[in-house]
C-alpha cells in the first residue's frame, strides 16, 4: 500500500507535497500553519483559533471574503485549528488550481494590509457564540476542559482547549494578531500538499510563481514543556444533564512514540464498539452504564488515553469505575487474545485502505501527506505508520496497558446533574472551567 | 517531459477559471432478484474495496400510530444476531473482516451500509444478508435494546438542538406520519414489544421496498450472483407508507421550551413546503443558496458575517417522499435572540420580492452547485449515496446528467418566484430552545401573540 508523492522545498522553506491522482477533475489544496494552541501563553489561550477565523475574513489584494470566489468557482473549504497545527484546505475543479493557490498565497503573503478592528470584533463575537455553541451550551460540554486542566500543570500547553477561555478570548487585541502572524504564518512555518488531478510540473510552476516571493521569518522552535500525575486526582463538574458521566485518564506516549499505537488499539479493544471488553460488561451483560468509549488522544509533545462510560438510571459511578479498573488489571496481567490482536490488525489495515479514497478535506490525502510531513518531517511514513499498528503483539500492548495505565497516577471526572454532587466519584474535588 | 507554462503573477486581479472539464456519471447496470429486490452497480476501481448499501423504502413514517420509535428500534435490532450468531459474534464476524457497518433511518427508509476491502465483499453481502433479512429478533436482546433506547431519549432532553428537532417536527405536522423523529417517544417506547418488531419486520422490511446499491472494485453479474446467495428466502412484498393529503396543524406561531440560563438559544424558524418530486425542485436549490444554503448566503453573511449572533445559520428545504419542511437552523446568543428572529424572517421576505435576489447573487448560487458537481462522486461510498437517492425517489438514471444543465437554466425570476410560492411567512412557526425570562420579552415585541410555552419532555 503506497501514498505516493514527490516532495519539494522553496528556497524560502516552504515544503511542496504533490500527489496524482486523475480519478476525478478536482485538486485538493491543503495548507499546514505548524502553529496550534500549543503555542499559546496562559491569558492569551483561544488565540491560534481566533486567528484561523480572520484567515477568512480577506487579504490584501481581495480585500473581501474569502469563499465567494473559490463557492463561485466550485470549490469546497474549511480550516481547523487543534492543540499542534493549523490547516487550510479547498477542494476545487481541476480548472481552479490557479485561483486557490492566488488565494491562499495572497493571506499567506498579504493578510495584515486588509486587516480591521471591525472585523477582529465580529469574528471575536463569532467564536464566543461558536464556543456557547458546542462547549457551553452541550451537555458534557465542558468535560474537555476541565480533564485538561486537571492533566496538564497550568504552565503546558496542553492545559486549556484550543477554543480558549472567554476572558482571554475578549482580551485578545488586533496587535496581537500581528505579531502571531509574523511569527508564525509563513512559508518557513508551513506545509503545502495539493493532490489530485495535477500536472506535477505545471503544478509546481504555479506554487514557485506564487509561494516563492513570500519572505520567510524565523524558523520557530519546538514547544517544550512536561507533565506527571502523582497520585490520582479527582474532579467532579455539575452539568445540565440526566446521567452522571465518569471519564477517566491518563498521561501516555506523543504521537508515534513508542507505545502509542498499542494504547490505540488497547482503547479499541478494551471500550470501542460491541465486540469490546468493557462494553460486554458494561452495557451487555451487567447493564450498568449506557454507553462507553476509549481513545489514546496522541498530541506532540504528549498524549493522554481517556475512557468515558455514562451510568445507566439507578447505579452509581464508583460502580462502574470499579470494573473499568478490574478490566485493565486483566489485560496489564494477561494481555489480549490472539483473536483481539488479529481483529485488531485487520481492521487497522482496512483503516488504512480506507483512508486512500478521498483527495481533499480534512483527513483526506493532501490532509495524511502533511501530517506526516509536519509531524516527523517525513510524507513518507504512510506505510510506516501502518506497520506500527501491524506490528503490535499481545505482550507489547500488555505491557503498554501496565505502563501507562496505572490505575494509581490517573484524572477522575465525574460529570453530574446540578445540585446532586452527591453522584461523583467519592472524595472529588470542583473543577473550576471558565 | 511537458515544459510547463511560464506564469505570471498578477495580484490586481483573480485568475480566470479554466473551461470546466466535463464529467461523465458512470453507468448504473441494473437487475431484480426473482424476490423482488433490486440489485444496482457502478464500477468504481480507483481503491480496492467495496460499498454496499441495502436501502429498504420503509422509515420513520412507517411507525403506526402509538407506536412511534418503531422503525427505529427495528433498524436498531437488526444486527443484533443472526442464525447461530450472537450479537456480539455478529459485530466479531464484521471485525475479522476489517468491515465497516452502519445503519441509518430517516422519515422515509432505513438503511444498512457496510464498506469493506472488494476481496472480502462476498463474506461483508453475506453479513448484510444475515442482517436485515434474517435478523434473529430475541425478546431478550429487545429488552436491552429498548432500555438503551429510553435511556437515550432521557439524555436527549438536554440537549438544546434534539429538543428542538423533536418538537419542531410535532409542532409542524402533528399526527401526520413525519409528526415525529424517528427516535420515537418514551411512551411508546414502553409499550412496545418484540411482536411489534417481528411484525413491522415481517411486514416492511422487505425485498419488494428494497434496493441493494454495490459500488467499487466489483463486476456487476458477480454482485447479483452472491445477492442471489445471500438474500436467498427473504420473500414478500410490502405496502407504501400512507399520508399523502392527511391533514396538518396550524402551528402556533411562536413556541417557548424553557432552558434556564442557556447561553444560547437554538432556533426553528419554517413551516410544511414541499416534496421531493416538485417539478420546481432545482429552482428551489438555486434560490435556497441565496437564501440560506451555503456560508455566502444571505442569513449567514447577515446573522454570522454581519452581527456576530452565532457560529453559524443555514436554511434548508427537506426535500421526502411527501411534502417536507422549509427550515431555518441557527442557534443565537440569548442577548440577540429577538433581533436574530426579525432578522431571519426579513431575510425570507426579501429573497420572495423586497430584494429580489440578483442575477450576481444567483450565478455564484448555481455556479457553487454545478461547478464543482464531480467531487461528489469521488469515493464509492459517495456514488453509492448518490444512486440511492433514485432508489428512494424514483429518480430517473439520467438524473445526474441532467443536473447541471438543468440547475443553469434556472433564472433569477424564477428563484424568486419558487421561493415567493413555497415560503409563506405568515405561516413560518417560530420554535425557541432557551432562556425563557430572558428571551420573552424581546419576543413578545415580534407582534406573534402570547408565547405558548411547552417543557423539553412533552413529547
Amino acid at each position: 500500500m503506497k501514498l505516493s508523492f514527490t516532495k519539494h522545498t522553496l528556497a524560502n522553506g516552504l515544503d511542496v507535497l504533490l500527489h496524482e491522482d486523475h480519478a476525478c477533475p478536482i485538486v485538493a489544496v491543503n495548507l499546514w500553519y505548524h502553529v496550534g494552541s500549543k503555542n499559546e501563553t496562559p491569558g492569551r489561550t483561544g488565540f491560534a483559533h481566533l486567528f484561523e477565523h480572520l484567515m477568512f475574513e480577506g487579504s490584501q489584494h481581495h480585500d473581501r471574503g474569502y469563499f465567494q470566489p473559490l463557492q463561485g468557482a466550485g470549490a469546497t473549504l474549511n480550516g481547523s485549528t487543534n492543540a499542534d497545527r493549523t490547516n487550510y484546505w479547498e477542494v476545487v475543479p481541476s480548472n481552479a488550481l490557479e485561483l486557490a493557490l492566488w488565494m491562499e498565497s495572497d493571506r499567506m503573503g498579504f493578510l495584515l494590509p486588509a486587516l480591521s478592528e471591525a472585523k477582529f470584533t465580529n469574528q471575536r463575537d463569532v467564536v464566543l457564540n461558536e464556543r456557547r455553541q458546542n462547549y457551553e451550551n452541550r451537555p458534557y460540554g465542558l468535560a474537555g476542559m476541565a480533564m485538561l486542566s486537571a492533566l496538564f500543570p497550568p504552565d503546558h500547553p496542553y492545559h486549556w482547549v484550543t477554543i480558549g477561555e472567554i476572558a482571554d478570548l475578549h482580551a485578545a487585541r488586533l496587535e496581537d494578531v500581528h505579531a502571531f502572524f509574523r511569527r508564525y504564518y509563513h512559508p518557513a512555518n508551513a506545509s503545502l500538499a495539493l493532490a489530485g488531478d495535477i500536472d506535477p510540473e505545471q503544478a509546481l510552476a504555479l506554487v514557485s510563481a506564487y509561494f516563492e516571493p513570500i519572505e520567510a521569518a524565523e524558523r520557530v522552535a519546538p514547544v517544550v514543556a512536561h507533565a506527571a500525575l502523582h497520585g490520582e486526582t479527582r474532579i467532579l463538574l455539575e452539568d445540565r444533564v440526566e446521567l452522571p458521566r465518569l471519564y477517566m485518564a491518563w498521561l501516555t506516549p506523543a504521537m508515534f512514540a513508542e507505545g502509542d499505537a498499542d494504547l490505540d488499539l488497547a482503547a479499541d479493544l478494551l471500550a470501542n464498539g460491541k465486540t469490546s471488553r468493557l462494553y460486554r460488561r458494561l452495557v451487555f451483560e451487567e447493564r450498568i452504564a449506557t454507553d462507553i468509549s476509549a481513545s489514546q488522544n496522541s498530541r506532540e509533545i504528549g498524549g493522554f488515553m481517556q475512557i468515558t462510560a455514562t451510568a445507566a438510571p439507578g447505579h452509581a459511578l464508583p460502580e462502574l469505575e470499579a470494573v473499568i479498573v478490574e478490566e485493565l488489571a486483566k489485560v496489564a496481567a494477561e494481555g489480549p487474545t490472539e483473536d483481539e490482536i488479529e481483529r485488531g490488525r485487520v481492521q487497522a489495515e482496512s483503516q488504512f485502505v480506507f483512508r486512500l479514497q478521498t483527495v481533499g478535506g480534512f483527513g483526506g490525502k493532501s490532509d495524511q501527506l502533511n501530517a506526516y510531513n509536519v509531524f516527523i518531517g517525513d510524507p513518507a511514513y504512510f506505510d510506516h505508520d501502518l506497520e506500527r499498528y501491524c506490528s503490535v503483539t499481545a505482550d507489547s500492548l500488555r505491557r503498554g496497558v501496565a505502563r501507562w495505565l496505572d490505575p494509581a497516577n490517573r484524572v477522575t471526572l465525574s460529570v453530574v446533574p446540578q445540585n446532586r454532587i452527591e453522584l461523583a466519584m467519592p472524595d472529588s474535588t470542583p473543577a473550576v472551567v471558565s | 517531459m511537458r515544459v510547463p507554462a511560464a506564469v505570471s503573477v498578477n495580484r490586481d486581479r483573480l485568475p480566470d477559471v479554466g473551461p470546466a472539464t466535463t464529467f461523465v456519471f458512470p453507468a448504473i447496470a441494473k437487475s431484480t432478484l426473482e424476490n423482488g429486490m433490486r440489485v444496482w452497480t457502478v464500477r468504481h476501481t480507483q481503491v480496492p474495496l467495496v460499498s454496499f448499501m441495502l436501502l429498504v423504502r420503509r422509515g420513520s413514517a412507517a411507525d403506526p400510530a402509538g407506536k412511534e420509535g418503531l422503525a427505529a428500534m427495528t433498524a436498531d435490532m437488526l444486527d443484533e444476531g443472526s442464525g447461530g450468531r450472537s450479537s456480539i459474534e455478529m459485530h466479531e464476524a464484521l471485525a475479522r473482516i476489517g468491515a465497516q457497518f452502519d445503519t441509518d433511518i430517516g422519515p422515509d427508509a432505513t438503511l444498512a451500509s457496510v464498506t469493506a476491502l472488494s476481496r472480502v465483499a462476498d463474506r461483508a453481502l453475506g453479513l448484510v444478508a444475515d442482517i436485515v433479512a434474517r435478523p434473529s429478533l430475541t425478546e431478550a436482546d429487545f429488552t436491552r435494546v429498548r432500555q438503551l433506547r429510553l435511556h437515550r431519549l432521557t439524555q436527549l432532553r438536554d440537549n438544546p438542538s434534539a429538543v428542538a428537532d423533536r418538537i419542531f417536527m410535532r409542532m409542524l405536522y402533528g399526527s401526520h406520519p413525519y409528526g415525529h423523529t424517528p427516535t420515537g417517544t418514551e411512551p411508546a417506547l414502553r409499550a412496545m414489544t418484540i411482536d411489534d418488531v417481528r411484525a413491522f419486520h415481517a411486514h416492511d422490511i422487505r425485498p419488494s421496498a428494497a434496493t441493494l446499491v454495490a459500488v467499487g472494485d466489483c463486476e456487476h453479474e458477480d454482485i447479483v450472483r452472491l445477492a442471489r446467495d445471500a438474500f436467498a428466502g427473504w420473500e414478500g412484498t410490502s405496502d407504501e407508507v400512507p399520508g399523502e393529503g392527511m391533514p396538518l396543524p396550524d402551528p402556533p406561531r411562536l413556541t417557548i421550551v424553557p432552558r434556564r440560563g442557556a447561553p444560547q438559544s437554538e432556533l426553528r424558524i419554517g413551516h410544511v413546503a414541499v416534496a421531493r418530486h416538485t417539478p420546481d425542485y432545482h429552482a428551489l436549490i438555486a434560490g435556497n443558496m441565496v437564501l440560506g444554503g451555503q456560508f455566502v448566503s444571505r442569513m449567514n453573511l447577515n446573522l454570522r458575517e454581519h452581527r456576530g449572533f452565532t457560529y453559524g445559520a443555514r436554511t434548508a428545504f427537506d426535500f421526502r417522499r411527501l411534502a417536507g419542511p422549509f427550515a431555518l437552523q441557527v442557534s443565537v446568543q440569548t442577548s440577540a435572540t429577538a433581533e436574530a428572529i426579525r432578522e431571519a424572517i426579513g431575510e425570507i421576505d426579501g429573497v420572495r420580492g423586497s430584494r429580489p435576489i440578483t442575477s450576481e447573487e444567483l450565478a455564484l448560487g448555481v455556479a457553487a452547485l454545478t461547478r464543482g458537481y464531480a467531487r461528489n462522486f469521488e469515493t464509492a461510498e459517495q456514488i453509492a449515496r448518490s444512486v440511492m437517492q433514485l432508489a428512494l425517489y424514483d429518480l430517473p438514471d439520467d438524473y445526474f446528467a441532467e443536473f447541471v444543465p438543468r440547475i443553469e437554466q434556472v433564472t433569477p425570476e424564477t428563484a424568486g418566484r419558487v421561493l415567493a410560492q413555497h415560503i409563506h411567512p405568515d405561516h413560518l412557526a417560530t420554535l425557541i430552545v432557551g432562556d425563557l425570562d430572558a428571551v420573552a420579552p424581546g419576543v413578545r415585541e415580534l407582534g406573534f401573540g402570547e408565547p405558548i410555552v411547552l417543557a423539553a419532555d412533552t413529547f
